[in-house]
């Protein structure tokens, strides 16, 4: 037996696991694919005293195109096809884990997990998304630049639940990019950069190499040059802070450039 | 403790079990189903890979009270009566296993994989494979069996 002990509820409506979740407190935890909460508690870097399984809650399972938004329900999962009506979702998901982990992976639950080395986060602040999070006490939405916190951190209270993540698909002639440096297919990425370009803007943003995913204001001459000025990697095992910040600048340049040529077409 | 009702390769199973039992300690230490590989119990070898509902998943990440009501097919569900199916009969001409500790859990992320795209390239193939760790074959004979059983129709 791998994980610590815990309580198990797994509710087959919303209002059943917003109640679980107020009653279960700090100490609660929300399972959806369990592709990173599963390997935690296998590790035992977790021990939560209850599990609240979503994953039977139908309400929570769908894709829909709603006022130029794509609403991705809190159990769809990342191999889900209809992600890919979602420019930058189409770019950004083969990125994230593998064929199988997608399988079981959900949207809603990266986006909640919040790892700062994740595709998915990046993703969503990119695309000027938000996040839908429910509680007994109400509904709110949260943009994505206010829900992402720091590595592993979100504003999300305790009995909060993340129905839906919001994915607007911009205007038309907006083209995107999703660029990473991993050093292997399916690992954490380094270095991750992601550009929309259109209309004569630009909006960049950068994962892994910083705290939280984190949008740049980028010189349009030399993107990636200005936007590694402004970093600081700390470095870690496998590269140190010069290489992260070389990473920065070539991931920054090859996003930009692709997502300019992608609007030009 | 928890009554969990599962079918594995057409058989019914009624176990009761705590909440933390994974799905693979289940299937091996419950049912006997061993031919259910765990490497690494955190997601990253594959070895662990079975079916459930017809979609590869990772049995070392969920629960065995997860897949209650759940129709489930492990390697030991793939031969019949001793005769290998035409993706395990490429493995064996590819030499596509030699320890076979990778093998069941590569055949059943495989059989969905080839099922959901048919023509597979080598490059997609070997993408799909990014979630599985082999430490003996060195991969290509891997990618050969799955490239050339899925040109020969059923996988």
């Amino acid at each position: 037996m791998k994980p610590a002990p815990f309580s198990y509820l797994r509710p087959e409506t919303l209002e059943e696991a917003l109640d679980a979740l107020a009653e279960g407190g700090d100490d609660a935890k929300v399972l959806a694919g369990g592709q990173s909460l599963v390997p935690a508690l296998n590790m035992r870097l977790v021990r939560p005293s209850l599990l609240v399984d979503i994953n039977r809650v139908s309400e929570l399972g769908d894709v829909v195109s709603n006022n130029g938004r794509l609403a991705v329900g809190a159990t769809v999962r990342q191999s889900n096809p209809r992600l890919l009506d979602h420019p930058l979702l189409a770019e950004a998901l083969p990125h994230v884990g593998h064929f199988v982990t997608r399988n079981r992976g959900t949207v809603g639950g990266s986006i909640a997990h919040a790892d700062a080395a994740a595709e998915l986060p990046l993703a969503l602040l990119v695309s000027g998304g938000s996040v839908r999070a429910r509680s007994a006490r109400g509904e709110r939405e949260i943009p994505a630049d206010d829900f992402f916190v720091t590595h592993f951190t979100t504003a999300l209270e305790p009995d909060e639940l993340v129905v839906e993540t919001l994915w607007p698909s911009l205007h038309d002639g907006w083209r995107f990019a999703f660029c990473e440096f991993a050093q292997r297919r399916g690992d954490y990425a380094l270095c991750m950069a992601a550009a929309v370009a259109g209309d004569g803007e630009l909006r960049v943003g950068l994962g892994s190499v910083v705290d939280r995913p984190t949008l740049i204001e980028v010189d349009p001459d030399h993107p990636g040059e200005s936007a590694a000025a402004q970093v600081e990697p700390w470095g870690n095992v496998h590269a140190s802070p010069a290489y992260l910040t070389h990473l920065v600048q070539v991931l920054v340049d090859r996003a930009v450039v692709l997502a300019r040529e992608r609007a030009v077409e | 403790m928890i009554d969990v009702e599962v079918t594995v390769n057409g058989r019914r199973y009624r176990e009761t079990v705590e909440p933390r039992l994974l799905l693979s300690d289940f299937l091996r230490g419950r049912l006997g189903l061993t031919g259910t590989h765990v490497g690494c119990e955190h997601g990253v070898c594959g070895a662990c890979t079975v079916r459930l509902e017809g979609v590869a998943v990772r049995s070392c990440l969920l629960l065995a009270v997860q897949a209650d009501g759940a129709e489930i097919v492990t390697v030991e569900g793939l031969a019949r009566n001793g005769a290998l199916t035409p993706l395990q009969e490429a493995f064996r001409r590819h030499h596509a296993l030699q320890c076979g500790f990778c093998t069941p859990g590569i055949l059943m992320a495989a059989l969905d994989f080839v099922e959901r795209y048919p023509m597979p390239t080598k490059e997609q193939i070997a993408d799909m494979l990014s979630g599985h760790l082999c430490r003996c074959t060195g991969y290509t004979p891997i990618v050969e069996a799955i490239f050339n059983a899925s040109r020969e129709g059923s996988a």
